[in-house]
């Protein structure tokens, strides 16, 4: 995924063939040479969880992580359809994680750490949070005004309309045909508020340029490429810190829906106690109070974010699997690509 | 013949076990019933929301555009969730064709009709699922076409709820075992109650008491307080025969002693020769102890016959001892006895004038009988409102060492009695003249210690 921009006709292309293997990013060993490996698979950048696993190898010598990152949508296709044999998975696309979890791919784990996540935060004891992300609006900081900042998708939809010719080419978000958290993102709207349409809508009109990563649309962004853009990771903008005069993270103030970043343990784990061992190390430094200083992320029952009422948490559990029904899929596909052809 | 009874288990202890045998039987019975009644109502309630899911995906197909679509519901699914942790399986399809959902999931056995879903418990991915699947015909390009929708899910948070309300219904049945138990215990004790008092009443009853148990008892103890009368009237009857027969023995005999003694004595008056005069003495002194002997046992069966059915009458004590004092003053006088009389107080009492005076007099002429020549009797009568005492304190020397409670026994003498007409029946009869009045006897060695003194206490009223 060197190229983040992509053209709506090539993803409508790209949908229809299965790649023979899954496409890796990046691939990072931790570790001594030689030693027994843990093997991860994640969405999360190596450079994020590093430090968690650095502390985790700390006190294991011999022991050595094998972090392969990879998109949600091919992490599926590794474990669901290819059989590759991970140890632990790791990822944002909650529904895809419990999609594995429901379909048998996992095994259950309890242990104390597990126990301190609250009811909200596991699935069956198959899959575990580790932390919670907002899905915010990431605006240039200079392209704007202060008053012009959008606070909800309301003030972004007026914004947008009053001023097409400023914003043409300048808005991104998500592909969402390509990135699992994108479409759990744009679901979990289209299921919210049927603002969504209108913003696809009126977006679709605007050559709206389409990311696989919220990475990507951060740097785009700050670069002054793009002005606005929608559904990014408010946890990856707001860990910029080189960017932070740059850009400005809005978490909209009629609805942010909040991501839960979650482990699930495989079933044909070669090293199943280090599994469950690395699974425990992530849930205690996330569920501990205070969270450990090397965990990445903003504590998740922690209060700064969006205001309380605000706040759409995106519950685990099977109203998940809805999304990714093959035809609902489709159909969702269907209405989204046609939504952003509409003007 | 052993006081003993021969001992063949307990009603009680009989009681007690089938009742607790009938309480845990009932327990297990309630726990039973309960688990299959909660086991019903778990599957009944997983089924229908199972049959609501499925219900909201049937609602969500359609035919677009000559093509059968399927919209799932978010709520088809989430509404699962909300239930338990358990995994979830669907799949929608069109005659056979899957249209969406798991194309694996197994197919029912049995054949599925428009408006009649069936449920089913089979397995899958290792893994036991209850699975409801309805049907709906639509129109498919004006052809009739069979949608059949199945919903399935695991069911271990079915367990894990079936296991904890298993454990209710177990200290539900715990608890019911232990209460009835108590109850049983309870009722045991108490059913045999009736059975105890009873038994203590009647143990608790004087060597003299005969009347028939007139308390009231259950019914079922009826027969067995009925035969217990009967028996101890056939007791009372025949007592009183024996009785009778002694004081008609005793009278039948009194009279023909006394032509007897009259001819013994006229002999006496002719025989010259020393040998036989004093032969006739020894039978004239025979003669006396056995005529005495016979006026007692007429005197017991009086007092027996008159205590039995006591009349009362109001009695002045200190009246009644002076009389029998002056009585029997010319039999003391013979003997240079002095006899002190003595009263302070009211000795006033209620009871059988003729029973006090046959009691009193019995020990005053024991005390005469005893005493050697010139010695002082002196009989006390003492009142204070609430008892009416008598007691007459005489030189005779005393009981010595013999039981003064045995004494007052039929025929028992003391040790001094040799050479003295006596029955030994004496103080019997001044003893139950004593008891028959709620009052009591007692013997003691005198202050003086040169004999006994023996006190006939009554209460007043």
């Amino acid at each position: 995924m060197r190229n983040p921009l992509l053209s709506l006709a090539l993803i409508a292309s790209l949908w229809g063939v299965s790649a023979s293997a899954f496409e890796i990013e990046d691939r990072q060993w931790v570790g001594p040479e030689n030693a027994r490996a843990l093997s991860v698979i994640s969405t999360t950048d190596f450079d994020i969880l590093a430090p968690l696993m650095e502390s985790f190898l700390r006190n294991r010598p011999g022991v050595a992580v094998d972090y392969v990152v990879a998109s949600s949508s091919e992490l599926m296709k590794a474990i669901a359809d290819e059989g590759q044999a991970f140890d632990v998975a790791l990822s944002s696309a909650m529904d895809l994680q419990t999609k594995l979890a429901n379909d048998g791919f996992t095994r259950p784990h309890q242990s104390s750490a597990t126990a301190l996540i609250p009811d909200w935060g596991e699935w069956r004891n198959h899959v575990f949070a580790f932390s919670q992300e907002p899905a915010s609006i990431v605006v240039s900081a200079t392209a704007l005004t202060e008053a012009e900042m959008p606070r909800t998708r309301q003030a972004l939809i007026t914004l947008l309309r009053e001023q097409p010719d400023r914003f043409r080419g300048r808005i991104g978000t998500y592909d969402v045909s390509v990135s699992g958290l994108g479409y759990l993102f744009a679901t979990q709207d289209a299921r919210t508020s049927e603002t969504y349409w209108r913003l696809m809508e009126l977006m679709g009109g605007l050559d709206l340029q389409l990311y696989c990563c919220s990475g990507a649309m951060i740097e785009q962004v700050a670069d002054g490429e793009i002005f606005v853009a929608y559904n990014v990771l408010g946890s990856y903008a707001r860990a910029r810190a080189d960017l932070a005069d740059r850009i400005v993270v809005i978490d909209p103030e009629d609805y942010t829906h909040l991501m839960m970043r979650s482990a699930i343990l495989l079933n044909d784990a070669a090293q199943p106690e280090l599994a469950e061992a690395f699974v425990d190390h992530l849930i205690t430094a996330a569920w501990s109070n205070p969270p450990a200083p090397e965990y990445p992320f903003r504590h998740p029952l922690g209060a700064p974010g969006p205001s309380e009422s605000a706040r759409r948490p995106i519950q685990l559990g099977p109203g998940l699997l809805v999304y990714q029904d093959r035809e609902k899929r489709k159909r969702f596909l269907g209405e989204w690509v046609s939504a952003l052809r509409q003007e | 013949m052993t006081r003993r009874a021969h001992v063949s288990g307990s009603i009680r202890r009989r009681l007690l076990l089938q009742l607790l045998g009938s309480a845990a039987l009932l327990a297990a019975i309630l726990f039973v019933t309960v688990l299959g009644f909660v086991r019903d109502v778990a599957e009944e309630s997983h089924d229908s929301i199972l049959f609501a899911s499925a219900t909201s995906i049937m609602d969500s197909v359609a035919v677009n555009a000559g093509e059968v679509s399927v919209d799932l519901p978010y709520a088809a699914l989430s509404m699962l969730g909300n239930v338990s942790d358990d995994r979830v399986f669907y799949r929608v399809s069109r005659a056979g064709e899957v249209l969406t959902g798991y194309s694996d999931l197994p197919a029912g056995e049995a054949t599925v009709r428009a408006g009649q879903p069936v449920f089913e418990t089979l397995d899958y991915k290792g893994e036991t699922i209850r699975m409801v699947t309805s049907s709906r015909r639509l129109s498919l390009n004006g052809a009739p076409t069979d949608i059949e929708v199945s919903v399935a899910q695991t069911q271990n948070g079915q367990a894990a709820i079936l296991a904890r309300l298993s454990r209710s219904a177990l200290y539900l049945g715990i608890g019911f075992f232990v209460l009835s138990s108590a109850l049983a215990i309870w009722s045991a004790q108490s059913s045999v109650r009736p059975l105890k008092s009873l038994a203590q009443a009647v143990s608790r009853r004087g060597p003299k008491d005969l009347r028939p148990v007139s308390r009231p008892v259950p019914s079922e103890m009826a027969p067995l307080v009925s035969s217990l009368n009967t028996f101890i009237d056939r007791l009372g009857v025949s007592l009183t025969r024996s009785e009778d027969f002694i004081a008609e023995a005793a009278h039948r005999v009194r009279t023909p002693l006394a032509t007897v003694r009259t001819q013994a004595e006229i002999t006496l008056r002719r025989v010259e020769k020393e040998e036989n005069r004093g032969s006739l003495r020894e039978m004239i002194r025979a003669i006396d102890e056995t005529s005495r002997a016979s006026g007692q046992l007429l005197d017991h069966a009086m007092v027996s016959f008159r205590t039995d059915s006591l009349e009362r009458a109001d009695i002045d004590l200190a009246e009644l001892a002076r009389e029998l004092v002056e009585r029997l003053r010319p039999v003391a006088d013979l003997k240079d006895i002095d006899l002190h009389f003595d009263s302070s107080g009211t000795p006033r009492m209620s009871g059988d004038a003729i029973l006090i005076q046959n009691a009193v007099r019995n020990i005053l002429d024991n005390a005469i009988k005893y005493s050697p020549p010139e010695r002082q009797v002196h009989i006390r009568v003492a009142g204070d409102g609430a008892q009416a005492r008598v007691s007459i304190e005489d030189e005779a020397g005393g009981f010595g060492t013999t039981d003064t409670h045995a004494l007052t026994e039929r025929f028992v003498r003391g040790e001094n009695t040799q050479g003295v007409v006596g029955s030994g029946l004496g103080l019997t009869i001044a003893r139950e003249v004593a008891e028959a009045h709620g009052g009591t006897l007692t013997i003691e060695t005198s202050k003086s210690g040169a004999g006994a003194c023996v006190t006939l206490c009554f209460p007043s009223h």
